[in-house]
């Protein structure tokens, strides 16, 4: 299976991405792409960037590890996955994530899967700047029950 | 070994980076921690909420009772944001 991960600085552009992925191929029959954008208000508050943190090495590992595992799970054909760091504007991309299979609900599923582990897995920190000063994003509950519902029974995962 | 902290225990902590010795006592994560806060003020202040804390060592994603002997490379972390 093709696997690209990036973290970057720049941003990216999800339909090239994804023409990349499939192009000369035939054996694809469904791409699912998300993309992650940051928005301009973060709990009503009006924001003016957002700054986000990595740990370098460990980032892509995590990732690494995700595609693995969602390979194992879902019979996927090609996925890319692009997380930006540093500095970035209200309406800008934060992530993006393709999926591709032979089947659309295989495309869905890991595309959600892999971004429900994105959040919480992968180490990130997203800082918020607005006109009061600079404040860390705080992890939700939400989050860790979008990537808890992917557990398997018995499975086991390091550091919940 | 060397100890690497982000975000705000990056900032409460006030280096981004160190290498420390701790003493054998110190055999896992949550130990090094409670070592860690003696420290110092910002040490505390960074380490005051321990169930805040993530750990990885050498790049992986560990728990608090996790033992520290062979690391490289500990990092400490709120949890994460990412996404």
């Amino acid at each position: 299976m093709q696997a690209t991960i990036r973290l970057q600085r720049e941003d990216f552009d999800a339909a090239a991405e994804a023409a990349a992925l499939t192009r000369g191929r035939t054996d694809i029959g469904a791409v699912v792409t998300f993309a992650g954008i940051c928005r301009g208000a973060e709990s009503g508050e009006p924001i003016a960037a957002l700054t986000l943190e990595h740990y370098p090495g460990m980032a892509e590992a995590e990732i690494a590890r995700h595609v693995k595992d969602a390979q194992a799970r879902w019979p996927l054909l090609g996925v890319t996955v692009i997380h930006r760091y540093g500095r970035i504007a209200p309406g800008e991309n934060i992530v993006l994530v393709i999926a591709a299979s032979s089947h659309r609900q295989a495309a869905f599923a890991a595309a959600e899967f892999l971004m429900d582990y994105l959040k919480t897995r992968a180490p990130f920190w997203k800082q918020v700047e607005s006109k009061t000063g600079t404040a860390w994003i705080e992890a939700t509950d939400d989050d860790d029950a979008a990537a808890a519902r992917w557990r398997k029974p018995g499975g086991s995962e390091a550091a919940d | 070994m060397k100890l690497v902290y982000f975000a705000w225990v990056r900032e409460r902590v006030g280096k981004a980076e160190e290498d420390i010795e701790p003493p054998a006592s110190v055999r896992t994560v949550a130990e090094l921690i409670g070592w860690l806060t003696g420290r110092g003020d910002e040490y505390a202040h960074a380490f005051e909420h321990p169930k805040s804390i993530r750990a990885a060592i050498d790049k992986t994603h560990v728990k608090s009772d996790t033992a520290i002997a062979g690391a490289r490379e500990i990092a400490f972390f709120p949890p994460m944001t990412g996404g």
